[in-house]
């Protein structure tokens, strides 16, 4: 089946306001994939079902819509890299530049149902000396994702996906069918609701931000708000992680590239934007995320709760 | 590379095979893990073997136990692949030597990752999901 010109038009704006994500010609195949779960339960086919919207637009419905259409799986440690360099270079440099490291303060943002933040906790668990505190703000737009990630509980398939099982042993207990993350590990870890182009969460300033796989839905305007907000949340010196295929390279100049083995980390060098161009900044955002919405919508409008796959 | 996937089902031996073959590897296989030990003893040599728990003859616990006495199978890299998923038990095959574990049921992009956490995804292989 193909999809309606104007269901692909209508859902396509839809996910841009709430989400600021583009869908560009040619996802066709990822709306009609990700919608027709919710089309069958129920009884019709995409078009119908998105005609059915329009005609009467629910806001749950909506919403349901725009997380269907930006909520990926995820794994445990995924892709490896990122959290080796955590420990093996992050760790080592933030302690050689700080002199000692008291205090280690990490944002996991766009975390979904935990495994980054909980990935995160393992290895620094393994890393860090006693002496060192360790919290990991974790925060996403999805509040169902984040009462998930908050539970720490997670199906036998998710345990599967990229657990080592000596970490599963040491970290995990079962839970009736379910495996179930130690207190030790949900206890340095807060999960708070947050929208990326809001004033960072609290629990900073930050020495380490992950960032993966999100700003790559995003234009340009738009990565570089985000990319200022959390350099402001950063501590001077401290590390961006982001996503394989993502750089701030020709969107903000307030980071250097370092090389991490085989990881690339971002190093929080510059001042924020906004500091020099209030108005310029203000301006790229109104203009390129538009608010139709209610106050109480607005807040939970912009940035996925997605991780990994690029549609 | 060269992988032994042994267990007594043979549905489960050939999604465990056609998983390992689209990585790349040559794959063999062993109903039990004595016929697993006859095969390594009668000179094949595999990187990887994929072990199911529960086996007649020989389980696989114990085939990790007779492979890890045996200082000539060193190199090979166990990864139990079963439905047995009680801590203690995950506890055991570690100990009895078995680098991974994967529980029954898996899809193929969680055998990928596990392969990949022990540097054993010889070809890249497109990460699966809805796109």
């Amino acid at each position: 089946m193909t999809l309606a010109a104007d269901t692909f038009a209508y859902v396509a704006d839809l996910v841009r306001q709430r989400s600021a994500i583009s869908l560009e010609p040619g996802k066709e195949y990822l709306v009609e994939s990700r919608l027709a779960p919710l089309a069958r339960e129920r009884g019709m086919d995409v078009d119908a079902y998105v005609r059915a919207l329009r005609a009467q637009p629910r806001e749950t419905e909506l919403m349901g819509v725009v997380e269907a259409l930006t909520t990926n799986e995820t794994s445990w440690f995924r892709d490896q890299t990122p959290f080796m360099a955590l420990s093996q270079h992050v760790v080592p440099a933030l302690r050689a530049h700080l002199g000692r490291l008291d205090s280690l303060r990490v944002w996991s943002a766009a975390c979904s149902t935990g495994q980054e933040p909980y990935s995160i906790a393992m290895v620094l668990e393994g890393t860090l000396d006693a002496g060192t505190a360790l919290s990991i703000t974790a925060t996403d737009l999805s509040e169902q994702v984040l009462a998930r990630a908050r539970a720490g509980t997670y199906t036998q398939l998710e345990i599967n996906r990229g657990l080592p099982a000596p970490m599963l042993v040491r970290h995990f207990q079962r839970a009736g069918a379910h495996w179930q993350v130690s207190d030790p590990l949900r206890k340095v870890v807060t999960f708070r609701r947050h929208n990326l182009l809001d004033p960072a969460p609290a629990g900073g300033p930050f020495d380490v931000v992950f960032l993966r796989n999100v700003l790559i839905y995003f234009d340009l305007a738009v990565k570089r708000a985000v990319l200022d907000r959390v350099l402001r949340a950063m501590r001077p010196g401290g590390y961006l992680v982001l996503g394989a295929a993502e750089t701030t390279l020709g969107v903000h100049d307030g980071f250097e590239r370092v090389e991490a083995g085989r990881a690339c980390l971002h190093r929080a060098i510059g001042r924020p934007l906004t500091a020099t161009l209030p108005t310029e900044t203000a301006r790229r955002l109104a203009g390129t995320i538009p608010h139709p919405l209610s106050a109480a919508d607005r807040t939970r409008a912009a940035v996925p709760t997605f991780r990994g796959v690029a549609p | 590379m060269r992988a032994l996937v042994i267990d007594d089902s043979r549905t489960m031996r050939r999604i465990v095979r056609a998983t390992l073959a689209a990585f790349g590897y040559e794959v063999h296989e062993a109903e039990h893990g004595q016929a697993a030990l006859d095969l390594l003893e009668g000179g094949l040599e595999v990187d990887l073997a994929c072990v199911d728990w529960n086996m007649p003859v020989l389980d696989g616990l114990q085939f990790v136990t007779r492979v890890r006495a045996n200082p000539l199978w060193r190199a090979v890299t166990l990864v139990m692949v079963t439905t047995e998923s009680e801590h203690s038990q995950i506890v055991r095959a570690l100990a009895a030597g078995a680098h991974e574990y994967v529980i029954k049921p898996f899809t193929a992009d969680a055998l990928r990752e596990k392969l990949e956490l022990l540097g054993l995804v010889p070809e890249p292989v497109a990460a699966g999901g809805v796109a």
